[in-house]
């Protein structure tokens, strides 16, 4: 196993947290209740002061996919690249997701407010709730478009250009 | 740093009960707003009392394509994002396969990549001079800034064909290799930009009207700028002297000397100055590569992700069915995952790719820079007239092709 102070002291604090690495870079595998509290006690704790990325991957075509022992395979895997200026690390958080009614995770806009933008990109195109955030709303595609394009079935082309107002078969 | 959820939502139960504010778009089709960016305001009079910036005009789906396209044809998809400074996200794409591959690129490559994109650097903060300056009346500057710009594009366009969007870094290497008499060019270059800076330096920033317009406008301290997930210049500006290129290097930026600018005011003016000084650094780390280029391959020799030499085509079978696989095929990438992010004239560009194992990536998302420094935006503005807004997001210098994706 890679050996990482922050990683080690994570998994420490954080109940089911499982380290792993990937080409060199610290991971961190977390349990979708203690998402936030991770984020937290990084920022908190750890001198980790800037979330400079969070994205979603659609893992519905690899469910074999390996992952680290303890983890448990979900169809979504939210990715967090997190930075610390001071201690000039970073660290990558992932949590997995289910499908369905319970596709909902914690919103880290309370710890850092700049993951508003980019957790509404998600809900917008991967389709994944963020709990607490101030204003969950579509932000790149229309207002009233129907699916989210980033995700595994929904193909490209499958809906022709869409307008507006403009009267469609569905 | 904490922002109130009144801040960001604009929805109808939002709107204001009097009569004394009113909410104004401003956008997208505004001229100073760099594309198609819209900003809803609410406004008491003159003054800014909310901003909302709404995105979303210009996104054409490409992690989606990203999805669709093989590793050799994946940098002509993401060069067209940040438009302004192509080559940064070839590089951050092309960064991410490799690390994947575990392939290490010859000297040559890697030296000239870095020229080029320090070039790219300087061509995209002459055009934020040249904006910038349109924005805040300067019009001349407009004309200006236009002028040297165009003496690195025209370089591109020598080296790469194009002048945008070269698609010119790829896995592997770089496309070409430097047509001869490059030296010559950048040398004209390193010459000739100098020389315009010095004469904007001169017509900007003593001139007390850029002065009344930028100093102290739109103020943002560093604990402001981290939590809202801003890099670059924007950073800089701060008091922070963080570059990546500096504090988490790659390509050879250990080998180059440089140094990183950075001021402690975080206003309009101080984002002008540092992106002004910087085009002086980036042109000494130009004068170096120039100096230090290394003779050798400009991409791997390894059969796996190039292309057989052209003329090996005419003679051999294997080469041409070879050649043929690349472009149609592509090559397989080992299943994995990995974050590679480089410093882009913006801030922080990140790439982070998914592989499958096939020929084509599971996921590719890039983390524009001018993204998430938007969001800055709203802090700045608050309480700034509207005046000082036009000037505000000018200094952001947000590219919305990056915004967007």
């Amino acid at each position: 196993m890679h050996k990482d102070d922050v990683a080690e002291a994570l998994v420490d604090h954080v109940k089911g947290a499982v380290a792993a690495a990937s080409h060199g870079q610290t991971v961190v595998h977390i349990p979708r209740d203690a998402w936030g509290e991770a984020v937290r006690f990084l920022k908190e704790e750890q001198q980790f002061t800037q979330c400079s990325d969070i994205t979603a991957v659609d893992q519905l075509l690899r469910p074999d996919r390996p992952v680290p022992a303890g983890v448990e395979r979900e169809r979504f895997e939210i990715v967090a690249n997190l930075l610390s200026h001071p201690r000039n690390r970073r660290i990558r958080l992932m949590s997995q997701v289910p499908d369905g009614d319970g596709c909902e995770i914690q919103s880290l806009f309370e710890i850092f407010p700049g993951t508003e933008l980019p957790e509404r990109e998600i809900y917008d195109l991967f389709g994944v709730r963020f709990a607490g955030h101030p204003d969950l709303v579509r932000l790149l595609m229309p207002d009233d478009w129907e699916g989210h394009p980033l995700r595994k079935d929904d193909a490209p082309a499958r809906v022709p250009v869409q307008f507006k107002e403009a009267q469609r078969p569905r | 740093m904490t922002l109130s959820p009144r801040d960001l939502v604009v929805g109808p139960d939002q709107w204001p009960e009097s009569d004394e504010t009113m909410i104004v778009n401003l956008g997208p089709q505004h001229p100073s707003t760099h594309g198609v960016l819209r900003v809803v305001l609410e406004l008491e009079g003159e003054t800014v009392l909310r901003a909302k910036p709404v995105i979303g005009y210009l996104h054409t789906g490409m992690e989606k394509t990203g999805e669709q396209l093989t590793y050799v044809q994946g940098s002509t998809n993401v060069t067209r994002m940040d438009y302004a400074a192509p080559l940064f996200n070839e590089l951050a794409f092309s960064m991410a396969v490799e690390r994947l591959l575990d392939l290490e690129v010859p000297p040559r490559a890697t030296w000239t990549r870095m020229m080029m994109c320090e070039l790219n650097r300087v061509a995209s903060h002459l055009l934020f001079l040249a904006t910038n300056g349109m924005d805040l009346g300067a019009i001349s500057m407009m004309l200006y800034g236009w002028r040297e710009r165009e003496l690195v594009l025209a370089f591109f366009e020598k080296v790469t064909g194009l002048r945008m969007n070269h698609n010119y870094i790829r896995p592997g290497g770089v496309a070409v290799d430097l047509p001869p008499g490059w030296e010559q060019d950048v040398e004209e270059i390193c010459e000739a930009v100098p020389r315009g800076v010095a004469e904007y330096d001169e017509l900007l920033t003593e001139n007390p009207i850029w002065l009344e317009r930028t100093v102290g406008i739109g103020v943002i301290t560093t604990e402001q700028a981290l939590s809202l997930g801003a890099s670059g210049p924007i950073l800089r500006s701060t008091g922070m002297p963080w570059d990546l290129r500096k504090s988490q290097p790659y390509l050879a930026y250990e080998q180059v000397d440089f140094d990183v600018i950075y001021t402690e005011n975080g206003d309009t003016f101080d984002r002008y100055r540092i992106r002004l000084h910087e085009i002086g650094e980036s042109l000494k780390i130009v004068r170096q590569c120039l100096e230090k280029m290394p003779e050798g391959d400009y991409r791997i020799q390894d059969r796996k992700v190039t292309p057989p030499p052209r003329a090996r085509i005419d003679e051999s079978m294997e080469a041409l069915i070879h050649h043929f696989k690349i472009f149609t095929e592509g090559f397989k990438v080992p299943p994995g995952e990995t974050y590679v992010a480089v410093e882009n004239p913006r801030g922080e560009l990140g790439c982070y790719l998914v592989s499958d194992g096939s020929g084509r990536p599971y996921r590719m998302h890039i983390r524009g820079a001018s993204f998430y420094n938007l969001q800055t935006l709203s802090t700045m503005v608050q309480g700034g007239l509207v005046a000082d807004g036009i000037a505000i997001i000018s200094s952001i210098d947000p590219i919305m092709g990056d915004v967007d994706r």
